[in-house]
């Protein structure tokens, strides 16, 4: 029983040691291009973006696989971290060291999407299924019109705000509109860079991994497989859930952060942070495997890289990109492909030599 | 197990063809670098890169598409006239989503490819991160319809629209001096940048002015189907002008539930108003009065914009809108002030803004949005034309 305990530890520590050192050599990969000067600016460009939308499908993950509630509504919190990481740093900006800040801000986001993770899930995780879907693609729509009509300003007699229009902020003539509404943030510093990125997604990677390997982690895994069994052996299923569903909003809150200060401008558009983005993830999580966070990571960057290396295809590329995801989902879950794989698998088709082999 | 190696080979597929994606772009990255270095050896063959960046696919597609094709209209025609300076030029295009994310990815692709100039970006959210990018790397840009104000905050980079401030202002201006009105009322898009710009300034102007908003209603992007409740407190408040800083398609639908609740004051709209007359279903009749301040229409009586028009529909087919007006100007204002400075290919990029810069500010073209000057602040200067829709057709004023 004790060796079997240590196996199961090692495999664990073993699979979550590979993701490490996946993300770490694919970085150290991509510095050396960078610093030989071998890479496209495309490429050198998508690094950031790799790096947020990595942390946003392990954070969903979270939600997905790991609690199993499908969530419709990861962009809204993405979009909070944004505005409240961006907030702080326009407010900030020059107050304080650009290091310190920037931590400030990712701290700030993370937690400020993680009570508001903790707010709607007090309702949300009492609906199962397709419900909870629904109210989570809700509250993600809300998010973004709420935040395109929040005005706030600031001059030297403090913050002013309006969900009016910015006139009726009242300012003296020397304050400076933070949020405009739809214009949301501008000229937010460009503190994004690759580093910061990889190290935000191994943290992420870090506190997700170990908190499925945790005590808590398993009693999420519990409620997941059998609710009524597990709230019979006594786990605290609200708090548990809770738990899974605050920490993974969090981290989508710190992918906000990340996008907020990677470009200067910041909106709540329905391509960035509605329905669509949500689905999105949603996909990388699907196609890299559902419970797998491994898996969402390369999902993520493959999914993200794939359109933009089309470029060269003009406007077919997403009508192209469309078959590819189509092609992937079909060849990762339909049944007929998945018998297709296991009976040209090479390890069985080793298997089969070894056999005939033996054979003669 | 089996599924673990499964996985395991997939992952491993995936890990592959991202790395041969990759090095695919390396190649591509590498070959415009060498062909700079032809080009400055034999400056004879060489091409001026411009680059163009819009919504070619995705919601907003409709304005990226207009501004590429008269922009590849504008580069065929330069180019049968000999080009510039001698230099034929190359337009190339980027797609971005009206994202801006999408749009820095296009702007760095487009780099790739060795653009030396940009004619872009075609929205305002993706054109304002666009130029943070362009103005790192020193890069000139003059985008055609970018109308927020943050567009051209960096001095390399340039516009051919009004800006939206100007818009607003020009419109309350033009409806005070003109006396159209004693109580206005505005109905405009808040989830909008350019609507909600543009409504801004006006409300702003409009206490200069000898009128009064009586009520400003908004919608968003994501209810702009009916618009009962907003044109009935239009009319409760007892509006004698209804100021419209929105698209032609919630314009059309304001149109039609005003006739509903027979509701007739002077509808006042903008640039974005033009293309009202060819919304499928509409009937143009209740169009009939509807004044804008609009620097391009597209039946104008001119030979330039009529021959613009004429091509334009022989080779994409529909009515050229006034992004398509502002890319070909946009297009025009580069040769000029390439010409201007004898810019060549083999210049750096960064030569080229330099001179581009102080360009820009000498020149004076006149194109289908009128005669255009510009500042070093990157504002063109030129006048809005008041119109008026007349017998299903758009007449100056």
């Amino acid at each position: 029983m004790i060796v079997m305990k240590k196996m199961k530890l090692d495999k664990n520590l073993k699979s979550s040691l590979i993701t490490y050192g996946m993300v770490i050599a694919a970085y150290i990969v991509m510095q050396t291009l960078v610093m030989t000067d071998n890479i496209s600016s495309l490429m050198e460009g998508l690094f950031v973006p790799l790096c947020i939308y990595s942390i946003m499908a392990v954070s969903l993950n979270l939600t997905v696989g790991i609690l199993g509630e499908l969530s419709l509504g990861h962009a809204g919190f993405m979009c909070i971290g944004a505005f409240a990481g961006a907030f702080f740093s326009k407010c900030m900006n020059g107050a304080m060291p650009d290091g310190i800040r920037f931590v400030c801000a990712i701290l700030i986001g993370a937690v400020v999407a993680a009570l508001f993770g903790f707010l709607i899930g007090i309702p949300v995780l009492r609906l199962k299924g397709d419900y909870l879907a629904i109210v989570t693609l809700g509250f993600g729509e809300i998010i973004k019109n709420l935040v395109n009509v929040f005005y706030v300003g600031r001059d030297a007699n403090g913050f002013h705000f309006s969900m009016k229009d910015a006139m009726s902020l009242g300012m003296e003539a020397d304050g400076e509109v933070i949020i405009k509404g739809a214009q949301g943030i501008t000229k937010t510093p460009q503190d994004s860079t690759f580093t910061i990125g990889v190290i935000l997604l191994l943290i992420a990677l870090f506190i997700v991994l170990n908190f499925i390997n945790s005590r808590s982690g398993r009693a999420v895994m519990a409620i997941r497989d059998n609710r009524i069994a597990a709230e019979s052996i006594g786990i605290n299923i609200t708090k548990y859930k809770l738990m899974a569903f605050s920490i993974s909003a969090g981290l989508a809150g710190v992918a906000g952060v990340l996008y907020a200060h990677n470009l200067t401008t910041l909106t709540a558009l329905p391509k960035n942070f509605g329905y669509n983005q949500s689905i999105m993830i949603l996909v990388y999580v699907v196609l890299g495997g559902i419970g797998n966070i491994r898996g969402s990571v390369i999902a993520a960057v493959a999914l993200t890289l794939l359109p933009e290396l089309m470029r060269s295809l003009q406007d077919y590329r997403m009508l192209i990109y469309a078959v590819v995801l189509i092609g992937a989902m079909l060849f990762t879950w339909a049944p007929k492909a998945k018998e297709f794989r296991e009976k040209y698998s090479p390890k069985r088709l080793l298997a089969l030599k070894k056999a005939q082999k033996e054979a003669k | 197990m089996k599924k673990k190696l499964l996985s395991a080979l997939l992952c491993v597929a995936m890990v592959a063809s991202l790395v041969v994606g990759c090095g695919g772009k390396e190649e591509t990255a590498e070959a415009p670098a060498a062909a700079e270095e032809s080009a400055s050896e034999e400056a004879t063959g060489a091409t001026f890169k411009i680059g163009g960046i819009g919504p070619s696919t995705g919601g907003a597609a409709i304005y990226g598409q207009a501004v590429k094709n008269a922009a590849e209209i504008a580069v065929a025609e330069i180019n049968e006239a000999g080009g510039i300076n001698g230099y034929p030029v190359e337009f190339i295009w980027g797609d971005d989503e009206h994202d801006a994310e999408k749009s820095v990815n296009a702007y760095n692709s487009l780099k790739d490819q060795g653009m030396q100039m940009l004619l872009g970006t075609v929205t305002s959210t993706p054109c304002i991160a666009v130029a943070d990018e362009a103005a790192a790397d020193n890069m000139f840009l003059l985008t055609p319809s970018g109308s927020a104000v943050d567009c051209v905050a960096n001095d390399n980079a340039f516009r051919v629209c009004f800006s939206d401030p100007n818009q607003g202002a020009a419109s309350a201006q033009y409806i005070g001096e003109n006396g159209l009105a004693t109580k206005v009322a505005v109905i405009y898009d808040s989830s909008d940048v350019y609507s909600s710009g543009i409504y801004e300034t006006f409300a702003a102007e409009a206490t200069n002015q000898p009128f009064e908003i009586v009520a400003a209603e908004a919608f968003t992007a994501d209810n702009k189907t009916d618009f009962s409740v907003q044109v009935q407190k239009a009319k409760d408040a007892g509006a004698d002008l209804v100021f419209l800083p929105i698209y032609y398609q919630e314009v059309a639908l304001i149109l039609n539930e005003a006739s509903k609740q027979a509701y007739a004051p002077v509808f006042f709209g903008c640039d974005g108003v033009d293309g009202l007359l060819s919304v499928e279903g509409f009937d143009t009749a209740l169009a009939e009065g509807v004044m804008l301040l609009t620097p391009f229409v597209a039946d104008e009586d001119n030979e330039a914009t009529q021959n613009f028009v004429a091509k334009y529909e022989e080779q994409f087919g529909g009515v050229p809108n006034q992004f398509a007006a502002d890319a070909y100007d946009g297009m025009y204002a580069i040769k000029a002030a390439a010409e201007k400075v004898g810019l060549t290919p083999d210049m750096s990029i960064s030569d080229m803004c330099e001179a581009m810069k102080v360009a820009m500010t000498e020149i004076s073209i006149d194109g289908l949005t009128g005669d255009i000057t510009w500042s070093a602040d990157g504002e063109p200067t030129k006048d809005p034309k008041a119109m008026v829709i007349k017998d299903g057709a758009y007449t100056a004023m």
